[in-house]
């Protein structure tokens, strides 16, 4: 028997949204499976996973820090996704927007200049950006694929942040520690929510969507960008020039990345250390294609994906789930939700056999 | 003839979706007669082929092989009965040769296989060298091998999709005389074609299908052209008004001595090539598509760039440099022969899809699109070139060929352009539509539009334009008055007998 897919007349919008909510529940039932062969309690996992989250303002304040990055970054990827540009290395980006900031007060860890913060962010964005678009340089020069280029730079950038924290950025007085000094005040993004750690790099994320929904659904770039994503050849017919799409899909990633870089480096860490690869870079490509890859759907998704995380922290804790298990889990939701969203698109249809 | 016809279907139907593409299809095909399938795109012609060489299984009714009822599932089932299929686009391997390109079907060592293939051709007419690199060769050469190696399998029935629509004059009639020795050996022909004289000439039954259904089933020697495709379209044929062509005014598209390397192995280079247009005319390009056609539409669309800018003038201006969209703001338009991901975007709306092109017409604002004037132009277009679609919302996807070339068209010719480029303009495009179109560009001419028209068709051509040019391995032939050229000629230039 021959299994074969069959493109569907057309996609319904209601199949659209349940996609994503038919993907959450077989992620979770694939994981129940998957926490009970473990031996841990799966009520109990699941429960720390996807209730605990909103059971305290504390957590969920913590889900919102989480959301920020993954929501900007995601925005920025979503917008070269649409137009087939892919940087898989978000997290490379982030990293040396990190590192651009990082080293302002690296170098005048008493200046107390009012800019500093701007100039951080200032520094992080250009940072972020101009990583980026090495890739693109190489792929419209020499049509290098982005996606290997963008990949390996994101490996380049945790290594040069490895050379900076164990030579020259160390912090002489922190006991050999890979990390920098702690930022002075006027450094640090301000709090939104008075005990929380909940900080204004969320409202640079909730803009950054405005001005990907406004770009994407109304403008006239966006269109360009999505007509190269959705049929080149169109794009080529109609004149859009295809590097300009390539250098404005990774720009505008590496610029968000960067970003949400040096708002990390400037927010909850306070100081540059080995901990800023948290993997931000690489979680926010399952929230863009989670989120359907429009700007409002990625809203929903990072805010959902956040979820994921605080949970997995607090059943590491309470349900005494591995770490990797929280991972697979966010694998699974991935998998599920390109799963559905292929059904939705596609219809599978059995080769019936038929004697001659 | 026997008893039982070769091949008899019984109330045969079979839906897509909400398209019933095959209803209660009655049909019988004997041995030794050329029977043809005569019907408009979209008429359900290829769903028929596809049921009856096991591509595809009917919903309801039945196939009977010799009197016995059979179920074909896949084409290997057809081809055990003694089915063979030449399909209107070819599957050869062009890096192979024609032994080893039939040799991928045919089991048997190739020396073997290569003596067979040309006893054959001296049977039948189909002359092929079997060491021949199928790259090499031309369209009608190619063809020939896509019959041998069905005949290699020995068929009692060959169904033929559209096969002339490929070939120049000389070649159909080359071909013909095959397909006569065949009948003569008492094989079945299904002949599937909208060419109307040519089945008149050919076969000696026609069953004419019309949205789905047998609507008539005739000797199509006793019918002229014009009852024939009554009963194919089901109203009378349209005319084109053939208004006076005017006296053409002032340059507006000049090619000097365009000459643009191939870009793969398999383009073509094009070498040379000089052509005017003035306004007021439409001025014919015939060939047969692979001698570089595409390759020229590109280089006049601007989406790829010429050598030098002067190799290409529009409006007097060197454009070879330009873009495609700095080409439109001169006043340039163009209609590609690929609708579906190049001239309109498939998962778009129709609004966005006037987009594409149209949105000079102040369909931005600040680079902010204009819902409103996008969705009215569309609209307009919608209503101006009877394009049938629900609205403006439709996916451009979901439409069918003659349709969305109606869209596109209008689109182009709403952009009021003073020189227009159309490239196979009715390309799987139903009568009606085609008249439709080809009625449009001659509003175009009359209005001063400069049109040059890319066309396999040689009917169409010869019915709109003042000049024709050839355009065979990527040169162009100089410009024929279409008043005192005959098809044979063009054929000459086509084949590469004449330059």
């Amino acid at each position: 028997m021959k299994l074969r897919l069959i493109r569907r007349d057309s996609a319904s919008r209601l199949a659209m949204f349940t996609a994503p909510v038919l993907a959450l529940a077989l992620a979770c039932l694939a994981s129940l499976i998957l926490f009970a062969a473990l031996g841990k309690d799966a009520g109990a996992a699941l429960h720390a996973l996807l209730l605990k989250p909103f059971l305290s303002w504390y957590s969920f304040s913590e889900v919102l820090l989480k959301m920020a990055p993954l929501l900007l970054i995601a925005q920025g990827l979503a917008i070269g996704f649409r137009a087939n540009v892919f940087n898989i290395g978000a997290e490379g980006q982030f990293i040396v927007g990190a590192l651009c900031a990082s080293a302002l007060p690296v170098y005048f860890p008493d200046g107390d200049f009012p800019m500093m913060l701007p100039a951080m962010i200032a520094f992080g964005a250009l940072g972020g950006t101009v990583y980026a678009l090495i890739a693109a340089a190489l792929r419209t020069r020499f049509g290098a694929s982005e996606i290997l280029v963008t990949l390996m730079m994101a490996l380049i950038a945790v290594q040069i942040l490895n050379y900076l924290l164990l030579g020259p950025w160390k912090d002489p007085r922190g006991f050999n520690f890979p990390q920098t000094v702690m930022f002075p005040d006027n450094a640090l993004l301000p709090i939104l929510f008075d005990g929380t750690r909940t900080n204004i790099s969320l409202i640079f994320a909730l803009l950054a969507s405005v001005f990907a929904y406004l770009m994407m659904q109304h403008h006239f770039r966006g269109y360009q960008l999505r007509t190269a994503g959705l049929a080149p050849r169109a794009a080529l017919y109609a004149g859009f020039s295809a590097p300009r799409m390539v250098w404005l899909g990774l720009g505008l990633g590496g610029l968000a990345a960067g970003i949400a870089g040096a708002s990390e480096v400037a927010g909850p860490l306070g100081q540059l250390q080995r901990s800023v690869t948290s993997g931000y870079g690489y979680a926010a490509i399952i929230v863009a294609y989670v989120g359907g890859l429009n700007p409002l759907g990625i809203i929903a998704s990072s805010f959902l994906i956040s979820v994921i995380y605080i949970g997995g922290d607090s059943a590491t804790v309470s349900a005494g789930l591995p770490v990797a298990a929280v991972e697979v889990f966010q694998g699974l939701l991935l998998f599920f939700y390109l799963l559905t969203f292929t059904l939705i698109r596609f219809r599978i249809e059995f080769d019936r056999k038929v004697p001659a | 003839m026997s008893q039982h016809a070769l091949l008899r279907l019984s109330k045969v139907s079979k839906r897509y979706g909400t398209v019933q593409a095959n209803h209660e299809i009655d049909l019988e095909v004997h041995s030794g007669s050329i029977h043809a399938v005569l019907g408009e795109n979209g008429a359900g012609k290829s769903t028929l082929m596809k049921l009856i060489y096991g591509v595809e299984q009917p919903d309801v009714g039945h196939i009977y092989w010799n009197g016995q009822e059979v179920h074909l599932a896949r084409p290997s089932d057809a081809q055990a009965l003694g089915i063979g299929m030449v399909f209107q686009h070819f599957s050869l391997f062009e890096t192979l040769s024609v032994v080893q390109n039939v040799s991928l079907m045919i089991p048997g060592k190739t020396a073997e296989l290569a003596q067979k293939i040309a006893d054959l051709g001296d049977q039948f007419g189909l002359s092929v060298d079997p060491h021949a690199m199928v790259h090499r060769l031309s369209v009608g050469e190619r063809q020939r091998v896509e019959i041998i190696r069905c005949l290699l399998l020995n068929p009692k029935l060959l169904i033929l999709d559209e096969p002339t629509s490929v070939l120049p004059p000389q070649s159909v009639r080359r071909l013909f005389e095959t397909l006569r020795k065949l009948q003569a050996d008492g094989m079945a022909i299904l002949f599937i074609s909208h060419k109307l004289d040519e089945i008149r000439e050919l076969c000696d039954t026609a069953s004419v299908l019309r949205g789905g259904e047998v609507t008539g089933r005739v000797d199509p020697r006793e019918h002229d052209a014009r009852s024939l495709a009554q009963l194919m379209i089901g109203r009378e044929m349209p005319n084109v008004a053939h208004a006076a062509p005017q006296h053409p005014g002032d340059e507006r598209l000049r090619l000097n001595a365009l000459s643009h390397p191939r870009a793969s192995r398999f383009g073509t280079s094009l070498e040379g090539i000089d052509l005017k247009l003035r306004s007021g005319e439409i001025v014919g390009i015939a060939g047969i598509s692979g001698n570089g056609q595409q390759e020229l539409a590109a280089l006049i669309s601007g989406e790829t760039r010429a050598q030098e800018p002067g190799m290409i003038e529009i409006m007097g201006k060197k454009v070879g440099h330009l873009g495609p969209m700095a080409r439109r703001k001169l006043g340039f338009a163009f209609v590609p022969e690929e609708r579906l991901g190049r001239g309109a975007v498939p998962e778009m709306s129709l609004a966005d899809n006037s987009l594409l092109t149209a949105h000079s017409r102040s369909m931005l604002s600040r680079g902010f699109i204009r819902r409103g004037v996008e969705r009215a132009f569309t609209r307009e277009c919608i209503e101006a070139f009877d394009v049938r679609t629900p609205g403006p919302d439709a996916e451009a996807g979901a439409m069918s060929g003659g349709n969305l070339q109606k869209f596109i068209l209008g689109r182009e010719i709403m952009l009021n352009p003073d020189v227009m480029l159309v490239s196979q303009p009715t390309w799987g495009v139903d009568i009606g539509a085609a008249t439709a179109i080809r009625r449009r560009l001659l509003d175009m001419r009359d209005q001063g539009c400069a049109i040059l028209v890319i066309s396999e068709e040689m009917d169409e051509l010869f019915e709109m334009c003042s000049k024709l040019h050839v355009l065979h391995k990527g040169h162009l032939s100089p410009a024929l008055d279409a008043a005192e050229t005959s098809p044979q000629e063009i054929g000459r230039y086509m084949i590469g007998a004449a330059t």
